[in-house]
């Protein structure tokens, strides 16, 4: 019987992926075809999507972006033998955009049936747990630290440190805290992960409980996500019914659309049932975080990398990557991208071989202007400064953050005023409240761009921006106040023609 | 189909979450679910049988986007604003929908039928602009997809 596999992905749905199964499946049974489909995840080719694959003796053939209206003209050209059509893409790994990635923690997405724990365990899944029982505790944290990965969430801790902390913190209960409120623009990699392999986050969470000796995990998903959710709980009750949590508790809990839960602290609060806002540290989450316990809260990218590091071993992670930052990274390409999608890659690339070499420059076609990098938190970056590499302190140098990983493209149509008016504007509606300088200061400066975008008083307006996020970086409680600035001060810099102002002549490119 | 707020419906709810650690929040979405909404007599409810002040549980649910005082319409349409979608027209796409249902955001149609709300990511990023409908994802928004949407919206 042939399979045929269909993402079942939201951002394949999104494009149509139902409707596609659905037409593969009744015109295979008008021709009397014995078919199987498998909805998988996404291989994160996105302009390709609704991308169908079919197996055949040489290997999975794909298709697309395929329309329910092909269906019949594909069976017609011979799809289940991966016959010629205009839509044939050829073998997926092929396809440059793919070939040219080193895929760790995403290897088995797009590729695996998600339900399927055989499936899972047949593509390497929990070799990582196996070796880390045979390391011991105290060894897996090692090999943790060893292969230097850093928080994927944005803010880059070393992961192995965090760990360790929780480890050697006595308590009569710990917890793995699983931070999968990916709130960022432009970011789309947890999800991914969830709807594609979500074994992979469980056996991640195993190995950090049994690591620092926590019984119970939680898996914190924002509520925007209802494919993950139905995803995960899916694939927690294949997992509790096979016994592969073996005596490790873990629970998925909904996030309630606060943009701020993404920050460890407020999303213990809200775990805790209280208002999703920020902690004062100290004390660490590590020494007290969820009910008072020590807690390993992590992203869930950096969950879903640690099986593979176990597997693998710590040296083959850190051989990859450039100075601090080892390993990979998903990189999302997104916004106005020709070719949008998932770009797992070693650190180092430069911004410019992401936005133009890989993404293929604009969808618009129009010329690239501006790129956000790392979410609504993230500064704007310009062409003059694509010789940036990937990497956490390259771009911490240039006045600017990684975060998790959206890139997120604008063409010449942008005006960059209203982007760092939009800043100001999303801190204000998401602010928590807790602290003056991202609760007030964050409605003062929306308003002190209106004026600015009005022509009222530029100068004197601007240098009160200026000013006020100053006061905001350097008071406010958690990243959302405190890294608003980089948005807001970043387009003022690299685009001051937008804000009335002489251009720049780097910029005149 | 949401039912209007029942006590026997309410006590169902929390006893199912009883001895979860930190309840509330599951407790409030399946309230939400049930009832379309958080009714205002649930508040001191809910109080009481999780030994919290109604300050403290108010204060929960006026903090969450997603926690209602009032039903939404049968159907919640959620348009992306976030940057990723801006870069794509989204903002004007938006504009368009507002105006094509007779709209602002937050608004419900006066036969109750759509409620349009911003969101900010959906996680939809390379397929922009997007958006949700009854919680279906919708990407690469363009203007015949607003008649699609009605379409589906009135057939419902």
């Amino acid at each position: 019987m042939t399979r045929i596999f269909v993402p079942r992905d939201a951002a394949a749905r999104a494009v149509g992926a139902d409707r596609v199964a659905a037409a593969l499946q009744q015109e295979a049974e008008r021709r009397g075809l014995a078919i199987k489909l498998v909805r998988t995840g996404s291989r994160g080719l996105f302009w390709l999507e609704p991308m169908v694959e079919i197996e055949t003796p040489v290997g999975r053939i794909a298709y697309g972006p395929v329309t329910p209206t092909d269906v019949a003209g594909l069976f017609e050209a011979g799809l289940v033998d991966g016959g010629a059509h205009a839509l044939r893409i050829g073998r997926p790994e092929e396809v440059p955009f793919l070939k040219r990635q080193t895929r760790v923690t995403f290897a088995r997405c797009g590729i695996v049936d998600p339900t399927s724990l055989d499936d899972y365990k047949a593509h390497g899944g929990y070799r990582g747990l196996a070796r880390a029982r045979e390391l011991g505790p105290a060894a897996t944290v090692q090999e943790v630290t060893a292969s230097g990965l850093r928080g994927r969430g944005g803010a880059g801790f070393p992961t192995g440190i965090k760990w360790k902390t929780v480890a050697d913190t006595s308590a009569d209960r710990k917890y793995i805290v699983c931070n999968a409120d990916e709130g960022d623009s432009g970011t789309y990699a947890d999800r991914m992960l969830m709807e594609g392999d979500p074994f992979g986050l469980i056996e991640g969470m195993t190995i950090a409980g049994y690591a620092v000796g926590a019984g119970k995990g939680y898996i914190y998903i924002r509520s925007e996500y209802p494919d993950a959710i139905r995803a995960m709980e899916q694939a927690l009750a294949v997992a509790r019914a096979a016994g592969c949590l073996d005596g490790f508790d873990l629970e998925v809990r909904v996030g309630a659309g606060a943009y701020v839960c993404g920050e460890e602290t407020s999303l213990l609060e809200s775990l805790e049932g209280r208002r999703g806002q920020v902690r004062a540290k100290p004390p660490l989450p590590a020494h007290k975080g969820l009910f008072g316990r020590p807690t390993v809260i992590n992203n869930l990218v950096t969950l879903a990398t640690v099986p593979a590091i176990l597997a693998e071993g710590a040296k083959a992670y850190a051989d990859l990557g450039m100075g601090r930052s080892r390993g990979t990274m998903p990189i999302q390409i997104a916004g106005n991208a020709r070719h949008g999608g998932l770009f797992e890659a070693a650190f180092g690339l430069t911004l410019g071989e992401i936005v133009e070499g890989i993404g293929g420059g604009t969808a618009s076609g129009r010329p690239v202007r501006a790129v956000q990098v790392g979410g609504p938190l993230g500064a704007y970056f310009p062409r003059s400064l694509f010789d940036t590499p990937f990497d956490y302190e390259a771009f911490t140098a240039r006045d600017g953050l990684i975060g998790h990983g959206g890139v997120v493209v604008f063409d010449d149509s942008v005006d960059m005023a209203r982007q760092a008016r939009f800043a100001l504007e999303f801190c204000a509606i998401e602010s928590c409240g807790k602290c003056t300088p991202c609760r007030i200061g964050s409605i003062r400066g929306k308003e002190t761009m209106d004026r600015i975008i009005a022509g009222e008083r530029r100068e004197a307006n601007l240098a009160l921006i200026e000013d006020l996020c100053q006061t905001l970086k350097f008071g406010s409680l958690c990243a959302l106040g405190g890294f608003t600035p980089f948005p807001v001060m970043s387009a003022i810099k690299h685009f001051p023609e937008d804000f009335g102002r002489p251009r720049l002549a780097v910029a005149a490119e | 189909m949401p039912i209007v707020w029942d006590e026997i419906r309410g006590r169902e709810i929390i006893v199912r979450h009883a001895g979860r650690e930190g309840p509330l929040l599951p407790i409030l979405h399946d309230f939400q679910a049930t009832f379309g909404c958080i009714p205002s007599t649930a508040v001191p409810f809910v109080a009481e049988a999780l030994n919290l002040t109604r300050a403290e549980v108010h204060g929960v649910v006026s903090f969450y986007h997603d926690f209602r005082s009032q039903p939404a319409g049968r159907h919640v349409l959620k348009l992306c604003r976030a940057e990723a979608c801006q870069s794509m027209g989204g903002e004007a796409m938006a504009r368009r929908a507002l105006n094509h249902f007779g709209l602002e955001w937050g608004g419900t149609t006066p036969d109750g039928n759509l409620t349009v709300e911003a969101t900010y990511c959906l996680g939809l990023c390379a397929c922009g602009p997007s958006a949700m409908l009854d919680g279906e994802p919708i990407g690469r928004l363009r203007p015949a997809s607003l008649d699609d949407i009605a379409r589906e919206v009135a057939v419902r």
